[in-house]
């Protein structure tokens, strides 16, 4: 619960985005960008394409890299700048790898009234990463504590990558959940 | 075609007597069907689109003239008379034909708040009825729906529906013989409560980061990708159905006076029966608690709710008699909102519960006026100052002492919204803070709402 600590000054600064990690592709697949193509017809203005456009490098590179936002741009003709700014702004274009199972808790009043902090605790137990620690190492599973998802009747809930899972109140739940995750019948994380 | 999930989920949506003349069923048809948003369900068992079908045969303005006698307020929070929002948008001169666009707000991210949710899971086409029907008010040439990212599953859904209805010919070229083209898009968001602050889409929906803008100009002058747009809730378009079926005057009869209608109220935290209730507006508060909800689920007395989502003051024991609607709570110190209730039991920390508040908008500022991003971040220290042991009697002067430079200093309500809980918190529980304060512990002893592992 402390307050993030304060980045070390360097006589170097970093130009925006150096500190975000790089990902190995580097461009998007030709049916990637007749999707993006075809969303850019449907608006009156192409820019509006640059959010749908995000989801598709997100799906396409694992995560939102700055490769992709490089592609995004091109491939929609919009300054680089722009697509830096769209991507860094919502919360839901991950910066960095996430595992394969990327389990978003929601922690707001709702869900901390029905014990949401300690289902964060042990979601981080079980699965032996902390939020925004990047990946287990054997790349399964990643944690990430987020804002309200909508599932406050049901509390506390918990996002497995796409889909919402509700009604965890207990451990038993959790395990249930990460179980159904190793035996493939979640859709893993990149669509 | 993507397969629709259907996973039940275990929300509460009904109670006895549900669905009589006391408590009418306008929105929740068929809640809890999961088969329920397939347009053949729809039009056989729910009226499904026979309100469409009398609007389109009427004069464009005469539709806005019955939601205006209607009383429809807004539902998203502010609540806006619907009808009077609608009849800004500016009308086409025989010199300049404008596009007008209609855009559906459905980027419900208020902690506490789970009703859109409810509607686009199991009756989509009302909302699509419903935007038709506002369409076709404003004569407008497309309509957006923008869904929180989160709510994938509702997306794909949703696109199902209106695929539906293109097939059935209700949206599309010269729709139904009128002569008019119009169509809906959904447009996913990314995760960012502040897209629910209606400029704040719109720059979103045109692919920007998600800042409000300055108005004037409003966007009924000039919204989305610069044209004339009327931005509604996702419940404020579903309720349209039901008011052109009934004619907005026998509507305007459901209510207490001057908040018309039924609302769709979500009860979380600490109650028996969490859940969707829709009820007319002015139902007391206490009886949604106590007896649709099932009161206290812990055993302990309630202590505080909230009475429309995060952003609402916070209300005591004395309050909770108060009628649910947006007049009366504004009268007790608080707002409708949202209608979603958070329910609070003695075993709650205020300082905790203020502070997870806080720290939220201190997240989801979107950065842009300085009194919200830096006010919201500067709360939240102070209490976690205070909730670490570490705070000062003078803190609390400090804290009171901020609400007022962030509040209405900002371009969007989101400053203000975080000022309703803090002043709230403040007022009315002042003694836990101070508890927390001379004895370093939380004067309701065991509340555990906050991790051990990092934040965001």
């Amino acid at each position: 619960m402390n307050p993030a600590p304060i980045p070390e000054t360097s006589n170097e600064p970093l130009a925006p985005g150096q500190r975000l990690p790089e990902s190995e592709r580097k461009a998007f697949s030709p049916e990637a960008i007749a999707e993006i193509q075809a969303i850019m017809a449907q608006y009156p203005d192409k820019l509006a394409a640059t959010l749908p456009a995000l989801y598709i490098a997100q799906r396409e590179f694992g995560f939102v890299s700055l490769a992709a936002m490089r592609a995004v741009a091109e491939t929609i003709g919009i300054p680089e700048g722009h697509v830096f700014g769209v991507a860094t702004f919502y919360t839901m274009y991950q910066k960095a790898p996430v595992g394969k199972f990327h389990f978003q808790v929601c922690t707001n009043i709702s869900c901390a009234l029905r014990g949401a902090a300690q289902l964060l605790e042990k979601v981080c137990e079980r699965t032996g990463v902390k939020p925004g620690q990047g990946p287990s190492p054997d790349g399964m599973w990643s944690v990430e504590e987020v804002e309200c998802l909508a599932g406050c009747g049901v509390a506390p809930c918990v996002q497995v990558n796409q889909d919402v899972y509700d009604e965890l109140v207990d451990e038993d739940k959790l395990v249930e959940v990460m179980e159904a995750c190793k035996r493939g019948e979640y859709r893993p994380w990149g669509y | 075609m993507v397969a629709i999930r259907t996973k039940p989920d275990h929300h509460t949506y009904t109670f006895p007597g549900f669905g009589s003349e006391k408590f009418p069923n306008l929105l929740l048809r068929g809640a809890g069907d999961l088969n329920n948003w397939h347009l053949p369900v729809y039009e056989q068992q729910h009226e499904g689109y026979v309100a469409m079908r009398k609007a389109l045969q009427m004069e464009p303005v005469a539709v806005t003239e019955e939601v205006k006698a209607s009383g429809l307020r807004g539902r998203g929070g502010a609540g806006f008379p619907a009808g009077l929002k609608w009849s800004f948008m500016p009308k086409d001169t025989p010199e300049r034909k404008l596009t007008r666009y209609l855009v559906c707000n459905g980027d419900e991210g208020e902690p506490g708040t789970f009703k859109d949710r409810v509607i686009l899971e199991y009756n989509p086409h009302q909302l699509i009825e419903g935007m038709i029907i506002g369409g076709w008010a404003m004569q407008c040439a497309m309509g957006y729906v923008y869904i929180r990212g989160e709510f994938l599953w509702l997306i794909e859904k949703l696109e199902a529906a209106i695929q539906q209805a293109r097939d059935a010919g209700y949206l599309g070229k010269n729709i139904l013989g009128t002569g008019w083209d119009y169509d809906i898009l959904v447009y996913r968001g990314a995760g960012a409560y502040i897209c629910g602050e209606e400029t704040a889409l719109l720059n979103s929906l045109e692919g920007r980061r998600g800042e409000p803008r300055v108005k004037p100009p409003f966007p009924a002058a000039k919204g989305a990708f610069g044209q004339p747009t009327t931005v509604n809730n996702v419940e404020t378009l579903a309720a349209v159905p039901p008011i052109l079926r009934m004619g907005g005057g026998e509507y305007a009869k459901i209510g207490s006076p001057k908040n018309s209608g039924t609302r769709i109220f979500g009860v979380s935290g600490h109650v028996k029966r969490p859940g969707i209730y829709e009820l007319p507006m002015g139902t007391p508060m206490n009886f949604l608690v106590e007896e649709l909800a099932g009161g206290s689920s812990t055993g302990r007395k309630i202590k505080a709710i909230i009475p429309g989502g995060a952003s609402c003051p916070m209300l005591d024991e004395k309050d909770f008699d108060v009628p649910m609607d947006f007049d009366n709570l504004k009268a007790r110190g608080s707002m409708g909102g949202s209608g979603g209730l958070i329910v609070m039991d003695e075993s709650v920390c205020i300082v905790q519960a203020t502070l997870r508040l806080i720290r939220f908008y201190a997240h989801e500022s979107c950065g842009q006026c300085t009194p919200c991003r830096e006010g919201c971040n500067w709360m939240q220290l102070i209490l976690n100052r205070i909730e670490h042991g570490q705070g000062r009697m003078e803190d609390l002067d400090l804290l009171a002492s901020l609400t007022p430079r962030i509040g209405m200093r900002t371009l969007c309500p989101l400053g203000d919204a975080a000022c309703g809980p803090m002043d709230s918190a403040l007022q009315k529980f002042r003694h836990e803070f101070e508890h927390h304060i001379i004895h370093k512990t939380c004067y309701a002893q065991g509340s555990k709402l906050l991790s051990s592992v990092g934040a965001h």
